[in-house]
């Protein structure tokens, strides 16, 4: 007997599903991101509002005083679903243990100057209480905001706050003990250094705009906070004085933010692109919120940067606004 | 002029590739077959990192092609930021 082998083309009924097919126009093959992202968000049949908020429904556009004819206009430039997301996160977490592990087999904390090490404990460990503080932010922001294009990134960002204020506590350990995580809560609580940006902190917590509460958080202070911090104190400020060790640390913070701002940018451009009204809100919000952010920042810088903080801040304030121009909020 | 062309496996990590070609490649036809997606473009095809990028919205390393390539012909010319399939006149 004999048998012939041939290949058969299956051509499958559909692509994708009907929803996604609306949205990219036909049917066509959907990415996972667009399945996982699209029309994700329940829109109907609400039966009862939430006892602990009847002005809204559950998921409810109004709580923003950003307007959008369509909410999934926002992306995440960098498609994260689960999937993508927690694979691209796992790859960092074992470039980061490989940093820690590098520094502490090759005894790198005990060759840290002194005064390093001490303006490290002094300025980096508050901080686990600032990224803790976004934590709270971001999962608030996807709790109330509305669909998933903007709400499924902030769950993502609040996973990686935690993260970060992990790293900074491990960083805390290595180059000190349990008492140097003790004395920089008393700093935070205690310190004029650190109140501004506690009260920062702190009254973000009661913002119930989530777009509004996204700018304070992701885009004002992060957009500050980070290019200070770890691309200008750590990365060269502390490198000079012979803490490179230091910037192998805190280098997921350095590569995090690089990645995330993507995402920041391209949903400040997106809210403002939307309608002129829109833009003045963004704008309203992003010069408020820059403004006590650079002012929280200040003392904060002090104590790595002394004199040059003001002119340091300042480039970095300069840059911030450049880019959020480049996103189409001239500020 | 001849035909070059670059065939892969049909799966979510070449669909965005397929994409950028075609995007960057007018002229080029799509050809599906089973589990494979062939592009013949008449004389030149250029695979650039730029586009997938765009599309990928991450950084992308054009090594990467080879793990989801079946087959290709042509010369090859490749750089970090570019690959070129042409025949040599």
């Amino acid at each position: 007997m004999q048998i012939d082998l041939r290949t058969v083309t299956i051509k499958p009924l559909r692509q994708t599903f009907d929803n996604i097919a609306r949205r990219i126009g036909g049917d066509k093959p959907a990415s996972r991101y667009q399945e996982g992202t699209l029309d994700m968000q329940q829109t109907a049949n609400f039966h009862y509002r939430p006892t602990w908020d009847p002005e809204h429904d559950i998921y409810d556009a109004s709580r923003s005083a950003i307007k959008m004819a369509d909410w999934y206009a926002f992306k995440d430039p960098r498609q994260f679903y689960y999937g993508a997301y927690t694979m691209a996160r796992a790859k960092q977490q074992d470039t980061a243990e490989a940093n820690f592990d590098f520094v502490e087999n090759r005894g790198l904390a005990a060759t840290l100057p002194e005064s390093v090490r001490d303006t490290v404990l002094k300025l980096l460990l508050p901080l686990r209480h600032v990224a803790w503080g976004s934590n709270m932010n971001n999962a608030s922001v996807c709790a109330y905001s509305y669909g998933t294009g903007f709400s499924q990134p902030h769950i993502y960002q609040a996973m990686d706050q935690l993260g970060i204020a992990q790293y900074l506590t491990r960083v805390g350990l290595l180059l000190g003990d349990v008492e140097s995580l003790d004395e920089a809560k008393r700093a935070w609580m205690e310190d004029d250094t650190w109140q501004g940006l506690r009260r920062y902190v702190e009254d973000s917590f009661v913002i119930k705009d989530p777009v509004e509460l996204f700018v304070a958080q992701n885009v004002a202070l992060d957009g500050l906070l980070y290019p200070l911090v770890y691309e200008t104190i750590v990365d060269d400020v502390l490198s000079s004085r012979g803490g490179t060790a230091v910037a192998m640390l805190t280098q997921f913070m350095t590569d995090w933010f690089a990645e995330t701002r993507k995402w920041v940018d391209a949903t400040v451009k997106i809210a403002a692109a939307e309608s002129p009204e829109n833009k003045e809100v963004m704008a309203r919000w992003l010069s408020q919120w820059r403004d006590r952010s650079a002012s929280a920042l200040l003392p904060v810088a002090r104590i790595a940067l002394g004199n040059r903080s003001d002119e340091v801040l300042a480039e970095v304030v300069q840059q911030f606004n450049a880019r959020m121009a480049k996103a189409g909020v001239t500020l | 002029m001849s035909t070059v062309f670059l065939a892969l496996q049909t799966n979510e990590d070449t669909r965005p590739i397929i994409e950028a070609i075609l995007q960057d490649n007018p002229s080029a036809v799509v050809d599906e077959q089973p589990a494979m997606v062939k592009i013949n473009a008449d004389g030149r095809l250029v695979v650039r990192r730029e586009t997938i990028e765009e599309i990928t919205g991450r950084a992308y390393d054009l090594q990467e092609l080879q793990v989801n390539m079946i087959t290709m012909s042509g010369n090859l010319d490749q750089t970090d930021d570019e690959i070129t399939l042409f025949w040599k006149s």
